[in-house]
């Protein structure tokens, strides 16, 4: 394994997540449960596909990787890189806004490591990305504290929804065996499992101020196996449909 | 049209004619876009960075600044993307923040890395000037864009969001 190798083997199991959850919120368009919420999906969603697409550019530019448009979209489900959590489909509002509240606070974490990367092109998009993603933090932080407040039924789905998604969302930091070694010992970031001691501390003061039960970390089984290209069930379909166009002729100027 | 002398200057003047698409009362400079321009020999190089990291506005103003230099300087005109400079809205001129307030737009506070508490309440109402606001979604018609609501006058209204 080389550093080249390793590097992009992190860049892209961060970029597909954020481009799979970018299109998974963009399903929400249209059909958000009041017009402020379609329009904070919708921007969210093109938040996340455009950090895809920086993160796709960064390979391109510095790791030799190729074409960002053609990696996004003419590869074989097997190489995509992006965990479980991302791949489901959107379900109720609940789920949707759990995955992203679990999601979000786990990218902010990653960025805020990340600035101080010894892989240089990464600080500068880390330290922009970390401040876009304050507002999905916020958007979802407000979502969470609210409909826990919001009657018993509503806690009880934000409750079942925690739970369907926490098993899911440890897939984010899905140990990565060599590459992820080599990455530690290059400083180029701190590792899965630290990144996922500070999300853990993170998340639960704010579950725990809407009353949640998070799991125990150890009581559950992590969805891993996306980071090695096994994907589940969810995923061929949302390929197929997220690069219809594109494949009709990839080789088209937009 | 008379040959115009190449100088920053005279570059930066043109550049005043480069309005945002989404914000057509904003020039790129205003907006803090810009961060060099340069002569060389009969060509001018000028470097941009993009407000936000997914803007879909970016390569229409690029092509916006490359067309109105060449048009006013008659020179070739290069625009390169600056992947070392960060843009934050305290890049925003004074002025560009006025104009923001005129068009209807609150803009943004001077972000020291914690505003996001202080913009949930009591960002100045972009109709009345009225701090008795509230945010009501983070998300607004573009990336750059928060949605408040007044208490004091009963409307909504939009805000250009700090970002650090």
């Amino acid at each position: 394994m080389t550093k080249n190798n390793a590097l992009i083997y992190m860049l892209t199991a961060m970029a597909d997540d954020a481009l799979i959850l970018g299109h998974r919120n963009s399903e929400w368009t249209g059909l958000g449960p009041v017009m402020e919420e379609d329009i904070a999906f919708s921007s969210m969603a093109q938040d996340k596909i455009g950090h895809a697409w920086a993160l796709y550019r960064i390979q391109q530019e510095d790791l030799g990787g190729g074409d960002p448009d053609q990696f996004a979209f003419l590869r074989n489900e097997k190489d995509y890189r992006c965990c479980h959590l991302v791949e489901q489909p959107n379900g109720e509002y609940d789920f949707s806004l759990m995955r992203h509240f679990l999601f979000d606070h786990a990218e902010a974490i990653r960025y805020e490591q990340l600035q101080q990367s010894s892989f240089a092109p990464l600080q500068p998009l880390a330290r922009k990305l970390k401040g876009e993603i304050k507002y999905h933090t916020l958007h979802a932080n407000a979502w969470i504290t609210q409909l826990c407040r919001a009657g018993e039924e509503s806690y009880a789905r934000m409750q079942s929804a925690l739970n369907a998604c926490f098993p899911l969302a440890l897939g984010l930091f899905e140990p990565g065996g060599e590459a992820e070694d080599l990455l530690v010992a290059e400083k180029v970031y701190p590792g899965e499992k630290a990144l996922q001691q500070l999300w853990m501390d993170r998340i639960y003061a704010i579950l725990s101020a809407a009353a949640l039960n998070l799991p125990g970390e150890h009581a559950v089984q992590p969805a891993y196996g996306g980071r090695k290209g096994c994907h589940t069930v969810h995923l061929q379909p949302l390929l197929e449909e997220m690069g219809n166009v594109f494949r009709t002729d990839p080789a088209a100027t937009w | 049209m008379v040959n115009m002398e190449l100088n920053e200057t005279n570059i930066y003047k043109a550049l005043e004619q480069v309005m945002d698409p989404e914000i057509p009362v904003l020039n790129v400079l205003d907006l803090g876009m810009i961060t060099a321009v340069e002569v060389a020999g009969e060509a001018v190089h000028v470097k941009m960075i993009p407000t936000f990291a997914a803007c879909p506005a970016v390569e229409l103003i690029r092509r916006n600044i490359r067309t109105v230099l060449e048009e006013t300087l008659q020179t070739v005109v290069t625009v390169e993307i600056d992947r070392e400079a960060h843009w934050t809205s305290n890049r925003m001129t004074d002025s560009a923040k006025e104009k923001l307030k005129n068009f209807g737009i609150a803009p943004p506070q001077i972000s020291n890395g914690e505003a996001y508490s202080e913009i949930l309440l009591q960002t100045p109402c972009a109709h009345c000037g009225s701090k008795n606001t509230y945010l009501r979604s983070p998300f607004g018609s573009t990336l750059c864009r928060a949605i408040h609501y007044c208490r004091d006058c009963g409307q909504v209204f939009e805000h250009f969001k700090p970002l650090e």
